[in-house]
């Protein structure tokens, strides 16, 4: 790939990524008063993540069943502990841990 | 609160955000630079778009030439999500977080930086500013390092890196579901919906990105009609 195509294919990525985000924050300058729709934007972000983790994240390691126990040791620290950097650390170590085992068997 | 402690207070609520990018950007590091491109182009791309779908998928399109109209198509159906997330973040935005601010700041909404603001019961410029730091430095870094030495690193080890990402949605998902049953109601629909369209024939066709979409607005829209919030429910 040249570099004229490199950065128009970025122009277009990075351009409309941006003004996706921008555009919406800038033009709502009042607050909604519409209970279905602050109801909806409540519910929308947690909606987002859910359906980006199942099932994709079943298949984002070695195999399923050591995304299947990170994620199951994620959900379990989770109720415990709000602290983001605890949960993902121990999920990453599980996976780690279980595809060494899983190598041993 | 000071405008030093408000940002201080975003550059601390953004630290696990940023180990997390770190980790996920490493892995999209390395993928770039497999797919062919240079570690330059791999960087550039994680400091202009910050985006973690919308990037993986961008790569794999510019490996195509001339298929720009298919970029718009994909990134727009991918990224729709940060306009609800855009508007829902609007509302919490203090007086001074206005005019050419919010062209400034809009660029760093993405999936977790806005989840960690919704949180908080007002938004300020300095907060945000300071909640956008370590996610942008983590982002780059990993990109980075993942780019140069992605191929050096073995496979059980990036492997186990790229559940952080997921791991940290479910950090952010589970305490405020387990709390309320409305919520966790919207939760499991969207969980459901996304699995058929990841397991069902014909609805398993429609791209990752869009499917994300409609499941999200669908749960959200039932939600809203099922179970709606009073004003004080949502802090």
């Amino acid at each position: 790939m040249d570099n004229r195509s490199f950065f128009l294919y970025l122009l277009v990525m990075a351009g409309s990524t941006y003004l996706i985000r921008a555009i919406p924050f800038a033009l709502m300058r009042k607050k909604i008063k519409n209970t279905f729709i602050r109801s909806f934007l409540y519910y929308i972000p947690y909606a987002v993540l859910s359906a980006m983790t199942f099932p994709s994240a079943l298949y984002a390691t070695g195999s399923v069943i050591s995304a299947a126990i990170g994620l199951g040791a994620a959900i379990l620290v989770s109720f415990k502990s709000k602290s983001l950097t605890l949960v993902a650390i121990t999920a990453c170590l599980t996976v780690f841990l279980t595809e060494c085992v899983m190598s041993l068997i | 609160m000071s405008i030093l402690q408000s940002y201080k207070k975003g550059v601390k609520a953004g630290v696990p955000i940023g180990l997390g990018y770190l980790s996920v950007s490493f892995s999209f590091g390395i993928m770039a630079v497999s797919m062919g491109l240079h570690v330059w182009q791999a960087i550039l791309i994680s400091m202009t778009t910050l985006t973690s779908a919308g990037q993986l998928s961008g790569i794999g399109t510019m490996m195509i030439p001339g298929q720009y109209a298919s970029m718009l198509v994909s990134q727009l159906t991918i990224n729709v999500r940060y306009s609800f997330m855009s508007i829902s973040l609007s509302q919490k935005a203090d007086d001074a977080l206005r005019g050419v601010w919010r062209w400034l700041l809009g660029f760093f909404i993405t999936d977790e930086i806005f989840a960690v603001a919704s949180t908080e019961k007002s938004v300020s410029r300095s907060y945000f500013l300071g909640l956008a730091a370590m996610p942008y430095v983590g982002w780059t870094l990993g990109t980075t390092l993942g780019a140069l030495l992605g191929n050096v690193l073995p496979e059980s080890l990036t492997g186990a890196l790229c559940i952080a990402i997921y791991a940290m949605f479910v950090a952010i998902v589970v305490p405020p579901a387990k709390e309320d049953r409305r919520l966790l109601a919207v939760v499991g629909t969207a969980i459901a919906a996304s699995l058929a369209f990841y397991y069902l024939p014909y609805l398993n066709r429609v791209s990752s990105g869009l499917s994300v979409s409609i499941c999200a607005v669908a749960a959200a829209a039932l939600g809203a009609w099922l179970f709606p919030r009073k004003e004080e429910d949502d802090g």
